[in-house]
């Protein structure tokens, strides 16, 4: 017995695979975090070598900027979520709030606060670090936290009654309760939301802001720099680097937790095919460490035995006076609407200081037509993946390892292709009015070949079965089976792209090669040479109508048809 | 047996009154007046079919939810909120699927702030008692139902509640698990294994009642109030075939069917108000042909038929309330009986059931006849499901109306008195069959 106990303890391969990732990684993250606080003044040009030996550090400056940010985003989510989740009142205005923060392209938020950022740390990196953070930041903490709101509203009412009539105090009830109830849905999105940020710090890596240039150290700026020096085989490099960081990220991060994740969804059966992931399958074989990460929880445990103990919590129904209760209610109501004029009058006041009135019709005809292109762009893709993944999906074998491609090609920042695609319009004369169009999809499509992968598996065997029985056959299959079948997941995977799609165009519609400069007439561009001048009037006008139309359009048209699609098309 | 009651009262409740704000500000009341007192050393059983608030009088008990007046006395004292002392098992189990079986017991350990060591000898000892042993590291759903209801049990009766409150706690069980369950824990209480001084369990499921319970209560519906209480002077272990439990069974039966309302059978139909049953049109068809057939000739006992169709009350009860609205069948005196009605609609073929039941549901239902005169005077014979809703709401809460409404259209699109585009929720008279050439 004891024997056995001491041989179990004995660290083994894993052990020693598991350290080695930990400690290295542990490293990386020092070296990296000191070189973002080096002193810096304004003007001053950072130092930025093509030679590839540096793309390596390159990288991980850019992750810890990833880093960074997403634990930014995971406080926010926290706090704020868990904020709207619990209290009425706050939610009825942090909700909304969300849902237009979700809508304002995360580009815009780039142009507005980089100057702020940089004057709040003089002579320092710092400041312009912060900007680029804030903007993956903005990237991922609204879905998240948008997330994290929707499973605390729906924690099953008998665990709710289970921990209240336990006497779980709030702090108990969030952790053991609240918190691993969202942990599934949390780390989907958050994972999705990373993939998504990786176009995001790229593109916030090289920003110029009028007068303002900010060039941080990353593989952002790198390519940044090789699409000035025209140098083609740098950009290649660059490539290679992001894929390798993209595969690491997607085995050491995203898959292990996924699979994690399982453990906390409340399902009471088990599914039949759970995600797998080695990492976690090597963390959990590796003995020592469990039983080290073991010691640590018993001495955290013994060490809370000492702190005073918090008594049972007596919840009590509270009454209060109505009279107490209208009051709060005006008083609020009175705060918000004050809020509301004052924010109002902002916006107008300073859209009118610097734009002419009669621009701002233009502006919304320059909306329409990135509409007509985002559009026309979703259709094309939907009709190029949409019988692909159909293909794909009923054939299991093809799925599971098409799947996580689509996964890992959706989360490469597509904006590092963009130089190639110049390169090839300068070379033909292709019309940048059509031809920039398909950059703006170029990261997105990936989330309708997915989802319609995932759709086209989960169509019941014996639906294919009966559909067979009856002699359907052809496009009499696709008609009646196949893409009802999906239906419900390619608008999933439309309203993603949809939102993706408008971001991107404000790169995807002004872009450049050495001192070539393709522009296309649209929304996107017009933020974009707006933001290049510094003028921050035009810029707030263009983030607001485009902010207008991506709220208009979800409310108007993807939410009605996901709810069509959810009611009509369901298979379960 | 009698020897465990004391007569010190362990929980009063004094003129309950609780009610709902439905979506127009008027309030919906579920239960009104209840009155009741649970005593050191007994068993209550609170019976009552769907509807009748035994799941809300439960809450208001346990201190999670707030009654609109009248007061819950626990050991002398007005419960607020959750209370020490009492603790739930749940329907559905109510597991922390991320803890593992011993995790899951020490929670309510946790929250009083016992130490580890302490809730570890507890939860260890409890999950011994209720013969979990070995499964200590399971995750919930490793374990069959059976088990994670004993994972249920192991984690309320570690607190040592002083009553353990009880809310359909077999009801997710298969037949033989439950049985097995309910005489575990029969056994731990008569042997006063558990510091339990009482024991209050919410059930539909009348045999169960009569086989564990001191005591019956039993609630009516719309709004509940306790329509009868009877004691059930049986000792443990008890004999489901014993003559004396079938009459306190049968006699349960009739008090639960006797219901205040007008005679069915004639031709006056139930009002808009009425709740209709939840009741699907083939579960009425077989419950038809199956009185009708051989065994029970057009009557039987309500026991019996229960018992052979594995029907539970809450299964039973609206089927059989359907049968009376529709007048296909008469209860009375715990039997049922199939009218002429009924049999020549059990004889007739499929064309001819639905003729049958068409002209049964427009006589004996306002709602449909009302939905269909709507759509009669409609310019195009459309109307939206919308605005008949909203005329239920001025009776129901939101979610009854919906249900409500939805068995109104379920009976009327059988009886192909109207169609219904559950999309885009209009009702019509347009056949679906029928091809646009426009």
């Amino acid at each position: 017995m004891v024997e056995q106990s001491i041989k179990k303890n004995l660290p083994n391969f894993w052990d020693a695979s598991a350290f080695i990732l930990v400690m290295g990684l542990v490293a990386l993250m020092a070296w990296g975090s000191r070189q973002m606080a080096a002193p810096y003044l304004p003007g001053e040009s950072i130092p930025l070598s093509l030679d590839p030996i540096h793309l390596p550090l390159y990288a991980l400056r850019t992750v810890l900027r990833m880093v960074i940010a997403l634990l930014v985003s995971l406080l926010f989510t926290f706090t704020y979520a868990t904020l709207a989740a619990k209290s009425r009142r706050a939610e009825g205005i942090m909700v909304p709030l969300l849902d237009i923060l979700q809508s304002v392209p995360i580009l815009g938020f780039l142009s507005i606060t980089v100057t702020g950022f940089i004057a709040l740390f003089p002579g320092n990196l710092l400041g312009m670090e912060m900007a680029a953070i804030f903007a993956i930041f903005t990237s991922q903490a609204w879905n998240m936290a948008f997330s994290f709101y929707q499973s605390l509203k729906t924690v099953p009412k008998e665990l709710q009654e289970a921990s209240a009539l336990f006497g779980l105090s709030s702090w108990q009830r969030f952790w053991k309760l609240d918190a691993p109830y969202a942990t599934p849905n949390l780390i989907w999105n958050t994972m999705m939301s990373v993939s998504g940020g990786w176009f995001f710090v790229v593109a916030s890596e090289a920003i110029t802001v009028g007068k303002t240039t900010v060039t941080l150290p990353g593989i952002g700026s790198y390519v940044a720099q090789a699409i000035q020096n025209k140098d083609l085989s740098a950009i290649g490099f660059a490539l290679l680097t992001m894929f390798i960081v993209i595969l690491l990220y997607d085995q050491l991060l995203f898959r292990p937790l996924v699979a994690w994740s399982e453990k906390f969804k409340v399902e009471l059966t088990e599914s039949q095919d759970l995600p797998e992931s080695w990492i976690l399958t090597l963390f959990q074989r590796a003995h020592l460490l469990r039983s080290i990460a073991q010691k640590i929880v018993d001495k955290w445990i013994s060490l809370k035995e000492k702190l005073p103990k918090i008594p049972r919590r007596t919840l009590t129904f509270k009454d209060r006076s109505p009279l107490v209760v209208k009051l709060q209610e005006v008083s609020w109501y009175g705060i918000l609407i004050g809020a509301m004029a004052v924010g109002g009058w902002m916006l107008v006041s300073f859209v009118s200081s610097g734009v002419h009135q009669s621009e701002i019709l233009n502006v919304f005809m320059l909306g329409l037509i990135t509409l007509a292109r985002v559009m026309v762009l979703l259709l094309l893709a939907s009709l190029i993946w949409v019988p692909i993944g159909v293909v794909i999906g009923l054939h299991p074998r093809w799925a599971t390892k098409v799947q996580p491609l689509a996964q890992f090609l959706a989360a490469f920042p597509a904006n590092l292709l963009f130089p190639v695609a110049v390169v090839l319009m300068v070379r033909y004369r292709l019309s940048p009015e059509i031809w920039t169009a398909p950059l703006m999809i170029l990261g997105t499509q990936w989330y309708i070949l997915f989802n319609v992968i995932a759709g086209a598996s989960a169509i019941p065997n014996d639906l294919r079965e009966a559909a067979q029985n009856l002699g359907l056959s052809g496009w009499r299959l696709w008609k009646h089976l196949l893409i009802p079948g999906i239906i419900p997941s390619l608008l999933t995977a439309l309203v993603t792209a949809s939102g993706g799609t408008w971001n991107a165009s404000i790169v995807a519609e002004v872009v450049s090669w050495g001192s070539t400069t393709i522009t296309a007439t649209g929304l996107g561009s017009y933020i974009a040479l707006w933001t290049a001048k510094g003028d921050y009037p035009h810029i707030v006008l263009g983030i607001a109508v485009m902010s207008l139309y991506v709220i208009l359009f979800n409310r108007l048209f993807w939410r009605r048809l996901y709810t069509i699609a959810q009611t009509r098309y369901r298979l379960d | 047996m009698e020897t465990l009651h004391t007569g010190i009262d362990l929980l009063t409740l004094t003129n309950i009154r609780k009610s709902f704000k439905k979506s127009g500000g008027e309030e919906h009341l579920v239960l009104d007046g209840v009155s009741l007192t649970i005593k050191e050393g007994e068993i209550v059983a609170l019976l009552g079919r769907s509807g009748s608030g035994k799941s809300t009088l439960l809450r208001i008990i346990s201190g999670l939810a707030q009654p609109g007046s009248g007061t819950v006395l626990y050991g002398g004292k007005a419960v607020t909120g959750p209370v020490k002392g009492l603790a739930m098992v749940f329907q559905t189990f109510a597991l922390f699927p991320w803890f593992t079986v011993l995790e899951n017991v020490e929670l309510g350990l946790d929250a009083m702030g016992i130490h580890h060591a302490e809730q570890r000898r507890r939860a260890l000892a409890a999950i011994d008692l209720i013969g979990l042993d070995g499964f200590e590291s399971a995750y919930p759903k490793e374990l069959s139902g059976g088990m994670r209801q004993r994972v249920g049990f192991a984690r309320a009766l570690v607190v040592e509640p002083t009553l353990l409150l009880m809310d359909e706690a077999f009801s997710a069980l298969d037949v033989l698990t439950a049985e097995t369950l309910r005489t575990d824990l029969i056994e731990l209480w008569l042997e006063r294994r558990i510091p339990t001084k009482g024991i209050l369990l919410v059930s539909h499921n009348i045999e169960e009642a009569v086989l564990l319970a001191d005591r019956i209560v039993i609630l009516g519906t719309n709004p509940g109030t306790i329509l009868a209480e009877i004691t059930i002077p049986l000792a443990h272990p008890r004999d489901r075939e014993a003559p004396t439990f079938r009459q306190l069974v049968d006699k349960v039966y009739e008090l639960m069917t006797k219901r205040p309302r007008n005679a069915a059978g004639k031709s006056e139909a139930v009002p808009l108000s009425y709740r209709l049953p939840t009741a699907p049109i083939n579960q009425l068809a077989g419950l038809m042909e199956a009185l009708a057939g051989e065994i029970y000739n057009g009557r039987a006992d309500l026991p019996e038929l229960a018992d052979q169709m594995g029907f539970g009350v809450e299964e039973l009860f609206p089927l059989l309330e359907a049968l009376e609205i529709l007048a296909f069948a008469r209860t009375e005196g715990g039997d049922v009986e199939l009218t002429p009605a009924g049999q020549s609609y059990v004889n007739a073929d499929i064309l001819q059931r639905k003729v049958i039941f068409a002209e049964h549901l427009i006589r004996h239902v306002a709602l449909a006849t009302h939905i269909r005169h709507v759509i009669d005077e409609r310019p195009g014979n459309r109307a939206k499901e919308d605005r008949f809703l909203r005329e239920l709401e001025d009776f129901f809460s939101e979610d009854e109306a919906e249900r409500v409404l939805q068995v109104a259209i379920e009976w009327g699109r059988y009886a192909e008195h109207f169609a219904y585009e559950e999309g885009a929720g209009i009702l019509s008279l347009e056949n679906p069959g029928k091809i646009d050439n426009g």
